[in-house]
């Protein structure tokens, strides 16, 4: 477990972290230089470095600043304060979670219909795909300001651009996963004259359930984006999004670094829980345990 | 006609219409099959075997011809449940267990859980899979998921077993011995059995009535008459009787240009 899982995660995290280093020093190098020069200074490499690493608002701020700041606004300060990170990911995760069942279920629905009518697969399949050329940058700002017009604020209107992004990689997961039985196995429901709804609970949704963890996955992930993006046209109210555009506003880099971590550990919180379940689901309906 | 018959054939034809033009895969097919007969289809791969026990079972659909199974359409016959079909591969549901992979049909039946528990039990325990019912498809061998599926058929109860290829995927030691028991069985309930094989050993050992198929289109060459007795060891395959069967129908197979 140790060897085989946590060791090349952790060299990994290491190589990222000592690049991280390397371009905080390279980045921020120009800012104190022309400082020492505006102060008729001269400056030495070995002089730079440290400074490179304690600016107040840096280019690229060095990893162990945005670790002190996601330590000063979690551990250090209480999760009802607008200053707390963990305030504002509650924020997003809520938007997110509510989104994502939101998009799972449609995206199931679409799924359902288009494998069992052709009329729906012909004319629902293109719309789907078409859906996800919109950039969502472009059409978040106008579900939030239509919704705001008619009095829906909040966590809805956050939550539908999170659906939105999320009922996708679903749709097209299920869509797959609903067609994969064998045709042995469609004809071995044939000759027991089984109905479609039969077939449907008996062979279909179970042979699709790895394709559904697999796209939930990615739906999760693509909530979490949804949100946040649905974050940013609100006015920088609450949530990890409302964090990155204030810190764009004041130059706060570390705040703006730290929020993108926070979002980051969060999606993958998120994404290993899913992935989790899916494989307790497994192992409960038998399939064979992959050796490690 | 004979009154007992349980299939019967008229001139079916049947042709698949595919990219490369039409495939004549069956051709004036005339057969009848009688109650309690142990028919074995014959023949090299094309010369639709596979897809005459297909019509028979409703999967596929004639485009000419006349064919009824226990009186009826196969359509009518398959909402039914006269038969119970066994394909090539095992094709147990991987998520359930054995038991519940045997009581899938039941299920679909609407049988309540007291009736579906008998019957799964008994079918496991003709097939020699008592003990097997909480484990998984994968934690069993080949040959007895093969049994499984077997068992699975059977739990429907129906007058009719319909057998594509069951025992082709399984090695020749496993094969015998399926062999034998699928002989036991087939004597213990006179259950008719339509057998899809291309083994020549396999047909004789196992049926009443071989019919030789050969190709390009799919037809009947030849239906052999078949009878080694009812009390049939392995052995069997080495008396001059089961010999002559077996020459007979290797001829019966180059006249039809199987070999070709």
């Amino acid at each position: 477990m140790i060897r085989t899982r946590i060791l090349p995660i952790l060299t990994v995290v290491a190589a990222i972290i000592a690049v991280w280093y390397a371009f905080a020093v390279v980045l921020n190098a120009p800012f104190e230089r022309s400082a020492a020069e505006r102060a008729g200074e001269t400056i030495s490499f070995t002089e730079i470095v440290p400074r490179t690493m304690g600016q107040q608002r840096p280019v690229l701020p060095a990893p162990h600043q945005v670790a002190v700041e996601i330590w000063e606004t979690t551990a250090e300060k209480s999760i009802t304060s607008k200053r707390s990170l963990i305030y504002h990911a509650w924020v997003t995760l809520s938007a997110t979670l509510l989104g994502f069942m939101m998009g799972t279920a449609l995206g199931i629905l679409l799924a359902v219909g288009i494998v069992h009518s052709r009329v729906l697969d012909k004319s629902m399949m293109p719309w789907v795909i078409t859906s996800q050329t919109i950039p969502i940058l472009a059409l978040a700002p106008m579900i939030i300001v239509v919704f705001n017009s008619v009095g829906v604020t909040g966590l809805l209107p956050k939550a539908l651009i999170s659906t939105y992004l999320s009922f996708f990689p679903v749709a097209v997961g299920m869509v797959k996963g609903l067609r994969s039985p064998e045709t042995m196995h469609m004809d071995l429901m044939h000759t027991y004259s089984a109905n479609r709804s039969q077939t449907f609970w008996k062979l279909r949704w179970p042979s699709s359930v790895p394709f559904l963890f697999t796209s939930m996955k990615i739906g999760i992930a693509a909530s979490l984006v949804g949100a946040i993006v649905g974050e940013l046209p609100t006015g920088a109210v609450a949530g990890l999004g409302a964090r990155l555009l204030a810190g764009s506003y004041y130059g706060q880099t570390v705040q703006i670094w730290s929020a993108l971590l926070v979002a980051a550990i969060l999606a993958g919180l998120l994404v290993g829980l899913i992935g989790w379940i899916g494989g307790w689901l497994n192992r409960r309906m038998g399939v064979r345990e992959a050796r490690a | 006609m004979s009154g007992n018959s349980v299939i019967s054939t008229s001139a079916l034809d049947l042709v698949f219409e595919t990219n490369d033009g039409p495939v004549h895969a069956l051709s004036d097919i005339t057969l009848d099959i009688r109650k309690g007969e142990f028919v074995s289809l014959i023949g090299p791969s094309g010369c639709g075997k596979t897809t005459l026990l297909r019509v028979i079972a409703d999967l596929e659909h004639p485009t000419g011809g006349t064919i009824t199974v226990n009186g009826i359409s196969p359509h009518e016959a398959r909402l039914k449940r006269a038969y119970g079909y066994v394909f090539q591969a095992a094709a147990l549901f991987p998520w359930r267990t054995i038991a519940d992979n045997v009581g899938l049909p039941l299920e679909v039946m609407g049988l309540d859980r007291a009736e579906r528990d008998a019957r799964v039990t008994e079918n496991l325990e003709l097939v020699d899979l008592a003990g097997f019912e909480k484990k998984f498809p994968w934690q069993l061998s080949g040959g007895m998921q093969q049994r499984a599926s077997i068992a699975r058929a059977l739990a429907v109860q129906p007058d009719m077993l319909l057998m594509d290829e069951p025992f082709g995927a399984l090695d020749e030691i496993v094969r015998d011995h399926l062999n034998v028991q699928l002989l036991k069985l087939w004597a213990a309930t006179h259950k008719t059995i339509v057998f899809v094989t291309h083994s020549i050993p396999e047909a004789v050992f196992l049926s009443t009535k071989i019919v030789v198929m050969s190709p390009r289109p799919g037809r009947i060459h030849e239906v052999i008459d078949c009878d080694l007795g009812d009390d049939r060891p392995l052995e069997v395959r080495e008396t001059p009787e089961f010999l002559k069967i077996a020459h007979q129908v290797r001829e019966g197979l180059a006249a039809g240009h199987a070999y070709d």
